[in-house]
């Protein structure tokens, strides 16, 4: 491995040089753990997560990291992850589908013990029927925990994502765990073009003294007192002591945001402000969404795109103002529920204009012309259906 | 840090809480103090919300008393009765999870070896029954199967005693309780043997009968963790709610235990035997 020097955050994420290299998501998102100055990654297998910690092995292996093993599963995974870093690593797992939620109990914990950590979420069915194939509902299970969600289109969004996102999960006044979710196969295991910062600078190591909570290690004066845990001392405390808790959690959540500002460049990224039709996505669905705004424009259709970067905290003052004069919006999804559908809906007062969906499931693609479809529903055009046999 | 860590700045002695004051006048800090003087000096844990009689109390006020190192000491807990004093006490604790206690510890324990690759810190589990073999069952055994460095305390009352009295793994066959209303249907399980079998350096068994033997294999087991691999130490610590033992029979139950199933019973990997006469020749600390 190159000699690796420590660079200031802000240089590494918003100055430092890039070179641009042809891999895959999940390489993508192990480049960015190279950089990010990780202690220890802890990995429990599941397709199509796998090759992510299969890479970050690769790394301990060639000593970029100071520890690594394959936990027992997914439980083990997010309580040892809890551990480490109430000791006061930095650290980095990912995961699938049905590894997220049989982790779940331990991640959704993650937020409520102030545990500042990165967690790839590679999405994948989540059974029954059994399917590997890429479908995103599992994000929806994330979005009440407390967690920071950041949802990658691509390859560069998976590593810029990822880097920056160790950044903003240990500021001080956010200190909460990141999870940073793509589409399973779709990008894991495809190809893109991705500007990556130097192989030979790092992040500063993690501070765990510069928190809102301090690290269990026996180094911090005072030592412990003795007092109750506020579940025995009654149930009033107890219900107050968590309401205040996590009324701070999701404070915190929403103070990520201007942390998503300067490192992401926003929770949203807009295509054609002055748009009368609006496709709002996010992940893969952003792709083929941006992809539906060239062919509408080529037809001289004026149809703008919302990219939702960050689906924690949401975006609901941006995504108001944008949607303001609009006169349809078009959420396609990678999901049957339409959970991003459901947020829009949630976040905009006129919200009978909002069409949930296409919606493909069970890790289909989602064809530009399901997309297209809307969008002449919504201009009055009709179309001949072409089948081709 | 060690002592550093309790010491109180000059000048805010009279600032600092009566009981933390106390703990560093006359608490364990730095000195090892014999389970025999309890009363003699301020421990890490006084007040508890436990019940009239209960034993696994008493276990956890020698368990204080015997840790070798208390100022750079972290305990982690789950769910159940030993939480209720645990989070009292004046040693960091760890509440995570149902039955997560030692993947938590796994985390942690490695962590602060990144961290103070040259300090001694010790991890030491305490949980129930039902945290460690039943909910968290694969989680303390892949512990010992990774040789983890760590300590794993089972204070087994054979009961889920904080959630009402179910049926726990470690109850007895035949036993009634709560979800096992025909009673248990199959054998208290073999937790020693499987500890021995999953590569923990230092087992034990004990009734505590006997606190000077409590403390003695409390502190071999957090030595052994230091520089071998994990250990392990199965406590019977009666629920006199539960099965009905009445408060002044406790200690009568736990020598009739120890008469049973209970006796006592170390076993240790021949490294970590030449260990301890090592180092008990040249201490009183845990002369046998």
């Amino acid at each position: 491995m190159p000699e690796q020097r420590v660079v200031d955050a802000d240089y590494l994420l918003l100055e430092a040089p890039r070179e641009r290299k042809f891999i895959t998501g999940a390489q993508a998102m192990a480049e960015a753990v190279k950089r990010a100055n990780v202690d220890i990654a802890i990995a429990y297998p599941i397709t199509p997560q796998s090759e992510v910690m299969h890479l970050v092995g690769d790394l301990w292996a060639q000593g970029y990291l100071k520890d690594y093993y394959r936990a027992e599963e997914e439980y083990g995974a997010m309580s040892a992850i809890a551990g480490a870093v109430r000791g006061g690593v930095r650290a980095f797992t990912a995961t699938s589908g049905p590894g997220l939620l049989r982790g779940f109990e331990a991640i959704a914990s993650w937020p409520g013990h102030r545990i500042p950590a990165v967690l790839g979420v590679l999405t994948r069915v989540v059974n029954a029927p059994l399917s590997i194939q890429p479908d995103n509902i599992e994000i929806a299970y994330l979005l009440n925990c407390g967690m920071i969600v950041l949802h990658a289109e691509n390859q560069q969004d998976v590593f810029d994502f990822t880097l920056a996102g160790f950044v903003i999960s240990e500021k001080v006044d956010v200190y909460i765990p990141v999870a940073v979710c793509t589409e399973g196969f779709f990008v894991t295991h495809a190809k893109g073009y991705v500007n990556m910062t130097p192989e030979d600078m790092k992040l500063p190591p993690r501070d765990p003294y510069k928190a809102p909570v301090p690290p269990t290690d026996c180094e911090i004066p005072p030592a412990r007192i003795q007092r109750d845990a506020p579940v025995q001392k009654s149930n009033f405390m107890s219900y107050l002591i968590h309401a205040v808790w996590q009324q701070e959690v999701w404070a915190s959540n929403r103070r990520a945001m201007k942390y998503i500002y300067k490192y992401l460049g926003g929770p949203i990224e807009v295509v054609n402000p002055d748009a009368e039709v609006f496709i709002v996505a996010s992940g893969c669905a952003a792709a083929q969404g941006r992809e539906a705004v060239r062919y509408a424009q080529m037809e001289g259709l004026n149809v703008g795109l919302v990219k939702v970067k960050s689906i924690r905290p949401f975006p609901e003052k941006e995504i108001r103002e944008v949607l303001k004069k609009a006169k349809a919006v078009i959420v396609p999804e990678h999901n049957i529920i339409g959970w991003l559908a459901r947020e829009i809906k949630a976040t905009i007062p006129d919200n009978d204009k909002v069409i949930g969906g296409p919606r493909v499931y069970g890790g289909m693609t989602l064809p530009v012309e399901l997309i297209m479809e809307k969008i002449y529903d919504v201009f009055g055009i009709k179309k001949e259906r072409k089948v081709v046999v | 840090m060690g002592l550093e860590y309790v010491r109180i700045s000059p000048g805010f002695e009279r600032y600092m809480p009566k009981d933390y004051v106390d703990l560093v006048n006359y608490g364990p800090f730095g000195r090892q103090v014999d389970v025999q003087q309890l009363g003699q000096f301020k421990e890490l844990v006084e007040e508890h919300p436990m019940c009239a009689g209960c034993f696994m109390a008493y276990f956890i006020r020698i368990f204080y008393a015997a840790l070798p190192n208390p100022e750079d000491t972290i305990v982690i807990g789950t769910a159940g009765c030993a939480r209720l004093a645990l989070s009292q006490a004046a040693v960091p604790f760890v509440y995570g999870n149902y039955g997560d206690t030692n993947a938590v510890a796994s985390g942690l324990k490695r962590a602060l070896t990144i961290r103070f690759p040259d300090k001694v810190k010790d991890v030491v589990v305490i949980a129930g029954d039902g945290g460690l073999i039943d909910i968290g069952f694969g989680m303390t055994m892949h512990s010992w199967f990774r040789r983890e460095k760590f300590t794993t305390i089972m204070v087994d009352n054979e009961v889920y005693g904080n959630t009402g009295g179910q049926e726990s793994g470690m109850s007895p066959k035949g036993v009634q309780l709560k979800m096992a209303p025909k009673g248990k249907q199959f054998d208290k399980i073999n937790a020693v043997e499987l500890a021995k079998v999953a590569g923990c350096v230092y087992v034990a068994k004990l009734a505590p009968t006997n606190p000077k033997r409590i403390a003695r294999t409390i502190r071999r087991a957090i030595l052994a963790a230091r520089h071998f691999g994990p250990t392990f130490i199965h406590a019977y610590t009666s629920c006199n709610i539960e099965y009905s033992i009445p408060t002044d029979k406790v200690l009568e139950d736990a020598r009739k235990r120890e008469k049973q199933d209970f006796a006592f019973y170390e076993w240790m990997t021949d490294e970590v035997r030449e260990y301890f006469e090592e180092i008990e020749k040249q201490s009183q600390e845990v002369k046998v």
